[in-house]
């Protein structure tokens, strides 16, 4: 452990009998170990390679897991296991599993906002991206049982057919989470993807990724089923190929506008032929970043055909 | 219980059931005897110089011959969907775009006949199929779009949608005017232009279409039909001013244009292969789905990416099931595409004739038990007898890889279950049908298929307002109804 570099707000509390020995009674703080979320469990990555998290003036703030391809191969297999369920519940059970989330989280601000700070933000910036954070959660949690309505349709087709279209989630959604921002940009691309049905494997940002193992945590108490969602933390540099070819992923969703990225990651997506969706020119703050159109991306439309029998003549008159 | 039904009545083929020839006239079939490319709205020389014959596979007569474009031919088609885009297309109101469309729409009506006879003669389909079938719903599917080109706003709450620009399309050999027209009609009511390649084998209807276009007077350059092969398919997905790509074929060839069109700004739909899976309950109809089956498999020689290709039969009612398609094999009729009693025809080329036979013994060899009707076949042509195989494993090449041709192969399981899990055993995820008396179970199996369409007690049934396309490696995108306006819209 790189535990003498690590800076910490020194919260010290004297001892009111302080010895003169040379000993204070300062108490020392517990400093918090950052792992990775896979299948509902907080293992460190299989590599055992760590990465240290910096704020801009170079001090460190944490050892974050240099995550692998296996902790990723890991990911998708508990978020392919946990997709069959996760996709059956009803509608208004996910709904209030997302305000759950929400709720977790406003209790936990503080936390956030200290760690934000840490990464840079203003108390300010820190506190207004909490607070949207909630918000989304809450605006997601509200379209889990609507947005099938909106999308699904009946079809009046010209021959004795009841036919309809729902959409119904695409799978295992693999997501490199918006990098510039620690929170925010993660929670807006979790969010609808798991409103609508689907199970994810999320990348955090890899210069700030404090937010994201606690946000982790907030999951782990909130009623979501394991492996419904998964968290990574390591470098997009080497992990974005395994993103976006592997071949029991559905979808990759992508954030940032390097064009050699996202031309590897289209090409890459081929093998399986996978949805790619490419949220580049979003500002993550703003209310552009939350629609019921997000959560279509992720969405299949299936439409099913049965026959109307139609021997009598009987029409309703009335 | 299946005993309970009265199963024992068997169709009976001593007496030969004969029918007289019944054929359609071909002389409602104008075909000239060269075809240039349709740009500008006008049939130009192609640049390449070059023509290549399309055949009747029936015959394996010559119809025609039509001009291989290139890359120049290409170019040229592009730049005048651009600038009909810019000057005329996207500025006109959309009420009058519909206009143009309901247009051709009714054209093709009115020549539906010639349209019918000219498909199945470049195709090999049946008759019956392309007047009934290909034909009514390719104008129909004209017919509806058009409706749409005024009203895109409503389609898509709290949102301005806005065409992408010009579309490149390339489209199948299989239903060659009515994939035409699932291309071209949304294209056109969203307000983008058209460069379409129709497939080397089967390009007339699409000229066909051209010369409607341009009676309808649809502004020069909206939509330009370009015929070729796979080198002007790559011409017209690596063109560098076309802005989406829609294209339906193979998997294969559709992850090649994935990565090709990777780094481009181009907006991309794929409508890929399929293996659908056809499953049987004991508590069926069992007369009902046999016809379900053949209907499912062997429609259009079963050159249908959501064909149901795979047979899951439930093991109670294995033997009434295999005994009853059996005989519903030997009553098929195989032969001449124009006869109206025909309800197999040629298979569309020799190239895809010897991948069926490839395919027929790589079943043998896997161990698969082969059947085939006993039908006769004509001398000439491309013809394949419907075939079946039973004895097959979840794993054999025949079960995971799509044929596309009139084979099927039949697998029996026991619970729901373990029909679910066979069934989406696949990289494919076109469609799939369910065969059963009970509401209940429908609903079941129809929400647990991973395929984006699930017929019911019926199967193959399209319409303008059902939205078609696949999950998994079947492509994504969806064409007809509401759904399908988005692949054209920049709605984000």
């Amino acid at each position: 452990m790189a535990t003498k570099t690590i800076s910490k707000k020194a919260t010290t509390v004297f001892s009111s009998n302080g010895h003169s020995n040379g000993i204070t009674n300062k108490r020392v703080e517990v400093l918090k170990t950052y792992k990775i979320y896979i299948g509902g469990q907080f293992p460190r990555t299989e590599s055992g390679r760590y990465y240290v998290a910096k704020n801009k003036a170079g001090q460190a703030l944490a050892n974050a897991c240099l995550s692998s391809r296996k902790d990723f191969r890991d990911a998708v297999n508990a978020a392919r296991s946990a997709f069959g369920g996760w996709s059956t519940r009803a509608a208004f059970n996910r709904s209030q599993i997302l305000y759950r989330i929400a709720e977790m989280l406003e209790g936990r601000k503080i936390q956030f906002i200290d760690e934000l700070i840490k990464q840079d933000a203003t108390p300010t910036q820190a506190e207004a991206e909490v607070n949207t954070a909630i918000d989304r959660l809450i605006y997601y949690a509200g379209w889990c049982d609507k947005y099938q309505q909106l999308f699904g349709t009946v079809n009046p087709v010209a021959s004795s057919h009841f036919n309809f279209s729902v959409p119904e989630p695409t799978g295992v959604v693999a997501i490199i989470a918006p990098q510039n921002n620690s929170l925010i940009g993660l929670v807006s691309v979790i969010a609808p993807v798991i409103a609508g049905g689907n199970t994810c494997v999320v990348l955090a940002s890899e210069t700030k990724p404090l937010c994201a193992i606690t946000f982790a945590e907030v999951i782990h108490s909130s009623d979501v089923p394991s492996g419904v969602i998964n968290i990574l933390t390591g470098k997009p540099t080497e992990l974005i190929k395994y993103f976006a070819d592997h071949m029991d992923v559905n979808a990759t969703v992508y954030c940032e506008r390097d064009e050699t990225n996202k031309k590897l990651i289209q090409e890459k997506a081929a093998q399986n032929v996978k949805r790619i969706l490419l949220y580049d020119n979003i500002d993550w703050n703003s209310s552009e970043a939350e629609s019921p159109y997000f959560i279509s991306d992720t969405q299949e439309i299936k439409t099913t055909w049965h026959p109307i029998e139609n021997i009598g003549g009987a029409k309703a008159g009335y | 219980m299946a005993k309970a039904k009265n199963n024992t009545l068997k169709l009976n083929f001593d007496t030969k059931w004969g029918y007289s020839p019944a054929p359609e006239s071909k002389s409602i079939a104008k075909i000239e005897a060269k075809y240039d490319l349709f740009i500008n709205g006008k049939f130009e020389k192609p640049l390449s110089k070059k023509y290549f014959d399309t055949i009747n596979p029936a015959t394996e007569e010559k119809l025609s011959e039509v001009a291989d474009a290139n890359a120049a031919d290409v170019d040229k088609a592009v730049k005048a969907a651009r600038i009909a885009y810019n000057n005329v297309w996207g500025k006109m109101p959309a009420k009058e775009r519909a206009k143009y469309i309901y247009r051709i729409a009714r054209m093709i009506q009115e020549r539906a006949r010639e349209f019918a006879v000219i498909e199945s003669l470049d195709g090999g389909k049946p008759i019956r199929e392309s007047r009934d079938i290909d034909v009514p719903v390719a104008a129909n599917h004209f017919f509806y779009y058009a409706g749409w080109a005024d009203k895109l706003q409503y389609a898509f709450p709290n949102r301005n949608p806005k065409p992408l620009g010009v579309a490149g399309q390339i489209i199948p050999w299989n239903f060659p005017l009515l994939m035409a027209a699932w291309k071209i009609a949304p294209a056109l009511a969203t307000g983008n232009t058209v460069v379409l390649k129709p497939a080397e084998t089967t390009p007339l209807t699409a000229l066909k279409l051209a010369e409607i276009i341009q009676e309808s007077e649809l502004p020069a350059g909206v939509v330009n039909i370009i015929t070729g092969a796979g080198a002007t398919g790559a011409a017209i997905v690596n063109h560098s001013d076309i802005n989406k790509i829609a294209f339906t074929g193979s998997t294969d060839v559709g992850k090649i244009i994935q990565r090709a069109v990777a780094g481009t700004n181009k907006k991309i739909t794929l409508e890929l292969g399929g293996k659908a899976a056809n499953i049987i309950f004991d508590d069926a109809p069992i007369d009902q789905a046999v016809e379900g089956i053949i209907n499912g498999i062997y429609f259009n020689q079963g050159h249908v990416c959501c064909a149901g290709s795979r047979l899951f039969v439930q093991e109670s009612v294995f033997d009434e099931v295999i005994r009853k398609l059996k005989d519903r094999l030997e009553t098929l009729i195989v032969g001449d595409p124009l006869d109206k009693n025909t309800d197999i025809g040629a298979i569309n080329s020799k190239q895809q004739m010897e991948t069926i036979h490839k395919y027929l013994k790589i079943g043998e060899k896997e161990g698969a038990e082969m059947y085939q009707s006993n039908c006769p076949l004509p001398k000439k042509g491309y013809f394949i007898r419907p075939t079946l195989f039973t004895n097959v494993a979840q794993s054999s090449r025949i079960v995971q890889e799509e044929i596309f041709g009139p084979v099927l192969t039949v697998q029996t399981f026991r619970t729901d279950d373990e029909v679910i899990e066979k069934a989406n055993n696949t990289p494919f995820g076109l469609s799939a049908g369910v065969w059963t008396d009970k509401g209940s179970k429908i609903f079941n199996l129809t929400t647990k298929m991973r395929a984006g369409v699930v017929w019911a007690n019926t199967y193959n049934k399209f319409d303008p307002t059902s939205p078609f396309g696949g999950y998994k490696e079947s492509g994504f995108g969806r064409e007809g109804g509401l759904h399908g306006l988005s692949a054209y819209l920049n709605v984000h």
